[in-house]
């Protein structure tokens, strides 16, 4: 089953265009990595997804209601007068879930990214991967179909970022969402996705499709597998020579 | 610089300050209605004191009333204009205007509509025209300052307009809110006591009209004393808004 695709989208901006032609297909509970160099439409692309931007061209096909889609951004983009709880229950509210009940939600998924406790914090309080972990329990809280990350870890550590990447597998395992996420890391890409698209440089085409073998969420020293290191090969150079287009 | 220095520090300067001061008016019979020596000006104060308390009650509830209608009318008109764009354009030219002109050369118009028997209604309306800006300008400003990426995400969830409004926008506005209170607190200090000038005298009983007063009989240190209430009024507002800044920052963000 399809949950979204893009079919021969295109975008322009005042400058010029910005991504397309792009194809791109999702079934559901995969998880796609969008990798590509800077500029090339990837974020544009996933606002196609996400319905906060139109296609200047081309068809936008989405097989997901109302809250059915979650959005996590390169920064926590939490509310800071709310208290992790109250902006992980944010969405509810917003669908008009009960207090009483969205509250027992948002308790539930803080405790799902390993933040129980901490409910009562406000954002300040929290620390980078802290706060991450917040924005995560907030897409998931309302149990989407669809989640989409906009280079969820790159203001983070690396040890916080392969703690995160970890993190996000396992709850991929329990409600199987499609994920669809945007990076610039190549080996992040390949450990937390089951297809890699690589894009060109901008205005962004495919560039390459590939397949990662092995079982998700990753065993132990995934990372040190051939099998790993020949697919983090063949994405880097299907990115240099969609650099070289 | 240990705390007791730097709490020391300003005040030891005062001191030392008025006393140059004091030492010179004695040691160069300087004339008591041009400058008074600072003890003179003391004793003004306390023989006074009840009758500058009066005057000082007048001016603040009058900067109070305008800083409350101020208060409403800048963050109702900016609600008003963060709704309508073609409200916004409309407005903008108007508030420019407004903002630009000198108080004081709009003040006697304002005391002729007033009318000689409601000399107040002046003072307040001028101070509220002073303190006015700082707040629209702000909330204007706050109800745009939410993070766009909080904006996207209500739009991703459906929110309706009225719950980005009361969820997200108003809530972003609250230091922008706070900051243009403080500021317009002193403004509206200074649009009082400016109006009070232009109204000269008659009704109007505040400290400026203490000091013109006192300035036509010559009497330079009731004019200091008068000064120096009107500067313990300004500051004690000031710390007063300062303080409930810091209070509402910290409820804001929650540390």
């Amino acid at each position: 089953m399809t949950v979204a695709s893009l079919q021969n989208v295109e975008v322009d901006y005042a400058r010029g265009r910005a991504l397309g032609p792009v194809s791109l297909g999702l079934a559901a509970g995969e998880t796609v990595a969008l990798v590509g160099p800077s500029g090339c439409g990837k974020s544009t692309a996933l606002r196609l997804l996400a319905g906060l931007e139109a296609p200047s061209r081309g068809e936008v096909v989405r097989a997901t209601g109302r809250g059915e889609t979650a959005v996590v951004f390169q920064a926590p983009t939490l509310a800071p007068w709310l208290s992790a709880r109250a902006n992980v229950a944010l969405p509810l509210a917003l669908a008009g879930v009960g207090k009483a009940e969205a509250e027992r939600r948002a308790d539930a998924a803080l405790a799902r990214v390993g933040l129980a406790g901490a409910e009562a914090a406000r954002p300040a309080q929290l620390s980078g991967g802290m706060a991450m972990r917040v924005s995560l329990a907030r897409a998931l809280v309302t149990e989407p179909k669809l989640l989409l990350l906009d280079e969820p870890f790159a203001a983070l550590d690396e040890i916080t970022r392969r703690a995160l990447a970890d993190d996000v597998l396992a709850l991929w395992v329990a409600s199987r969402p499609a994920i669809v996420f945007v990076t610039h890391n190549v080996e992040e890409a390949v450990y937390m996705a089951s297809r890699v698209v690589v894009m060109t440089r901008g205005p962004g085409r495919i560039a390459g499709d590939f397949a990662v073998a092995g079982p998700l969420p990753r065993p132990p020293h995934f990372r040190t597998t051939a099998e790993f290191r020949a697919t983090v090969e063949a994405v880097s150079e299907a990115l240099g020579q969609g650099m070289a287009a | 610089m240990s705390r007791f220095a730097a709490l020391l520090a300003p005040w030891a300067l005062i001191a030392l300050l008025l006393g140059g001061w004091e030492l010179a008016c004695r040691a160069l019979h300087v004339p008591s209605y041009f400058l008074p020596p600072p003890s003179a000006i003391a004793v003004t104060l306390i023989e006074d004191w009840r009758s500058l308390l009066q005057a000082a009650a007048y001016t603040l509830s009058n900067a109070v009333a305008a800083l409350v209608l101020a208060s409403l009318l800048g963050q109702g008109l900016a609600l008003a204009v963060t709704m309508s764009r073609i409200l916004e354009r409309a407005i903008q030219p108007i508030t420019v205007v407004l903002q630009v002109t000198p108080v004081i050369a709009i003040a006697p118009l304002v005391n002729i509509w007033a009318g000689t028997d409601h000399p107040e209604r002046a003072l307040v309306a001028l101070a509220t025209i002073v303190a006015f800006f700082p707040i629209y300008s702000g909330a204007v400003t706050g109800l745009r300052s939410a993070d766009p990426d909080l904006v996207r995400l209500f739009e991703l969830y459906g929110a309706r307009r009225n719950q980005t409004l009361a969820r997200l926008r108003l809530p972003s506005a609250v230091p922008f809110l706070l900051e243009g209170h403080k500021v317009a607190a002193g403004l509206a200090i200074v649009g009082t006591v400016v109006a009070e000038f232009v109204a000269g005298s008659g009704k109007v009983q505040g400290l400026a009209w203490r000091i013109l007063d006192a300035s036509f009989k010559l009497q330079a240190a009731k004019m200091f004393a008068a000064l120096v209430m009107l500067g313990i009024l300004g500051v004690a507002l000031y710390a007063l808004l300062q303080a409930v800044e810091r209070a509402g920052l910290k409820w804001w963000r929650g540390r």
